[in-house]
């Protein structure tokens, strides 16, 4: 992998986040009100909106108004909400995290589940467990998660009492409290991701199985257990890594809905409640923050395709 | 046709997302005929029924008959649906294909900005059109289809870059025929194919993303008989009779299983070699 490749790699994060920044600039100032109108409501006084936009800035020209954002983004400013007037930056990183916590349960899971999947379903290509596989994968892909959430809820918490319904608890408070609170909405954004995953392993490992390393390794009397783990897996996996990056974008649409149905104070549910109060300063942070973790969960999983696969040499 | 018929059927998948998709559509143009009763009829002694010969999946908490809203409500989520799959198609092969035959710089620009704009969860970009334009049906509609055209427009790409390599394109650039001319009449009917197979797949997202936009309160409002806002009204009430949830579930999941296979199934057809 060469430094160029890294640059390059660097250079089209720095290029979507100012694409992203535009788009989101652009859509704050086509709605009808601005943010002074917003807050100091419909009634104010034609005086006192030309004052606040004075010190706001918001008789700049458009540009400018761009620029002084774009510079203050820049120093780590997201700005103070409209709606409880503290800065919004902390506010959405620490959302960040509690929403990181669920979306890396949920590949942990996934991992351990679709993988196995994907392989038995390959190895036994045509029988049962394959088409257990398929028919679970559409299932997967079928069902939204407000759908697959609603149900676990009616499910697992109202009907059989095993788990409580929603809400959430920090992991410092009660560490069983935390972990029973996680086990639903973890399952549910699992299941399209598993979905996903376990068929593309299988298509993979299906491909792999058929080339001519591998009939030769059978050939030269390698059993098939040594075959599949020592030669078909190693293959078959490192595209995994790509499509998981990928899925990312998924994920964090999943992890919207699911954190609004479990009430998980996670970045998701800041930002549809910034959306429904019309918080300029908190969706413009939100969508950059959420952009800007998938651009770069997507850079990390390239170098690390790149590193484990020797024979992709970048430049 | 008759033979890529043949070859559609063929397939399992392609049998049964033929069948699902056909009654589908079957409802969606008879659904109003098919319903037993008025879908917004109240009635306060039947409410929560459960499925009986007059209430064939029971009733909702209004005792509304379930029946009758899920054939009615088909129209608002699948005629939806597929409308925003085509604009936001049209929109990404456009972006596409004029990408691909343009190529080196203007070609690189333009995708890196489709992948900067994909850097928003299509989820995300829906809600923020959404607000932006108010709430209804018909701005949903806007929403998918932009929220759709990025990834439709990396798709074509790759498919219009081989069309391009092709002796006709090259033939038509001799010719000296315009830009514009090439990419409507030569590049883009040659592409279509492929679009064609990703777009079914794609509607069954976009009952999805319709759904979810009807629930989280952003797309249809109440009383419409959209089958995402019928999941969440039931929430509330789930308790006292799970058909209300259910049956609507069910509905969404069969049209996103039938459009899926439809799609494998078409794929599997357009190329025999795989």
């Amino acid at each position: 992998m060469s430094p160029n490749y890294l640059l390059k790699r660097l250079l089209m994060i720095v290029y979507t986040l100012f694409v992203v920044s535009l788009i989101v600039f652009a859509i704050t100032q086509v709605l009808p009100a601005d943010a002074a109108t917003m807050m100091l409501g419909e009634n104010a006084t034609p005086e006192a909106l030309s004052a606040l936009r004075q010190t706001m800035g918001l008789d700049a020209p458009i540009y400018m108004q761009y620029v002084h954002w774009l510079g203050h983004l820049l120093q780590g400013d997201f700005g103070h909400s409209l709606r409880t007037n503290q800065p919004v930056g902390p506010a959405m990183f620490a959302a960040l995290g509690r929403s990181l916590l669920l979306a890396l349960l949920s590949i942990g899971l996934m991992l351990v589940i679709a993988i196995p999947l994907g392989i038995i379903a390959a190895v036994r290509r045509g029988k049962v467990a394959d088409m257990l596989v398929s028919l679970v994968s559409y299932l997967g892909v079928a069902l939204p998660e407000f759908v697959t959430a609603t149900v676990a809820v009616l499910v697992l918490a109202d009907w059989l009492k095993w788990l409580p319904p929603t809400g959430y608890v920090p992991l410092t408070e009660d560490f069983f409290g935390a972990i029973a609170h996680l086990v639903l909405p973890v399952c549910v954004i699992s299941v399209i991701l598993i979905a996903h995953v376990s068929r593309m392993v299988r298509s993979e490992l299906v491909d792999v199985l058929h080339t001519d390393y591998i009939r030769a390794a059978r050939l030269k009397g390698v059993s098939g257990r040594t075959v599949l783990w020592r030669h078909a897996l190693r293959n078959a996996l490192l595209p995994t890594i790509t499509i998981v990056a990928l899925d990312v974008g998924y994920l964090l649409g999943g992890v919207i809905v699911v954190e609004e149905i479990f009430a998980i104070p996670g970045i998701g549910r800041e930002l549809i409640v910034a959306i429904q109060a019309r918080d300029l300063p908190a969706i413009q942070a939100g969508v950059l923050i959420m952009a800007a973790t998938y651009s770069i969960v997507n850079f990390v999983a390239d170098i690390l395709y790149a590193w484990l696969d020797k024979r992709i040499q970048y430049d | 046709m008759i033979e890529f018929l043949k070859r559609l059927l063929g397939t399992p998948q392609g049998a049964l997302g033929l069948f699902i998709v056909l009654l589908i559509v079957a409802v969606v143009v008879f659904g109003p005929v098919i319903a037993t009763h008025d879908p917004e009829q109240m009635s306060i002694l039947s409410r929560y029924k459960a499925p009986s010969a007059s209430f064939w999946l029971g009733t909702d908490q209004y005792g509304r008959d379930i029946f009758s809203r899920l054939m009615i409500g088909a129209r608002a989520t699948v005629v939806m649906a597929v409308l925003a799959t085509i604009a936001g198609t049209l929109i990404g092969a456009l972006i596409g294909t004029t990408s691909a035959f343009l190529g080196g710089r203007a070609d690189e620009f333009i995708m890196r900005t489709v992948d900067a704009v994909m850097s928003i969860p299509s989820l995300l970009f829906a809600l923020l059109v959404v607000n932006l334009l108010g709430s209804s049906t018909v701005n949903a509609l806007v929403a998918v289809a932009i929220a759709f055209a990025p990834g439709m427009a990396r798709i074509t790409r790759s498919v219009a870059l081989s069309v391009r390599k092709q002796d006709y394109v090259n033939a038509a650039i001799a010719r000296g025929e315009s830009s514009a001319f090439i990419i409507r009449r030569e590049m883009l009917p040659n592409v279509i194919a492929p679009i064609i197979v990703e777009m079914t797949i794609r509607v069954a997202f976009a009952v999805m993303l319709f759904a979810t936009l009807s629930f989280l309160g952003l797309g249809a409002q109440p009383p419409a008989a959209e089958w995402g806002l019928m999941v969440s009204e039931a929430r509330q009430y789930m308790h006292l009779s799970a058909y209300i949830l259910i049956w609507p579930s069910v509905a969404i999941a069969i049209t996103a299983i039938g459009f899926n296979l439809l799609g494998d199934g078409l794929r599997d057809a357009l190329n025999p070699r795989t």
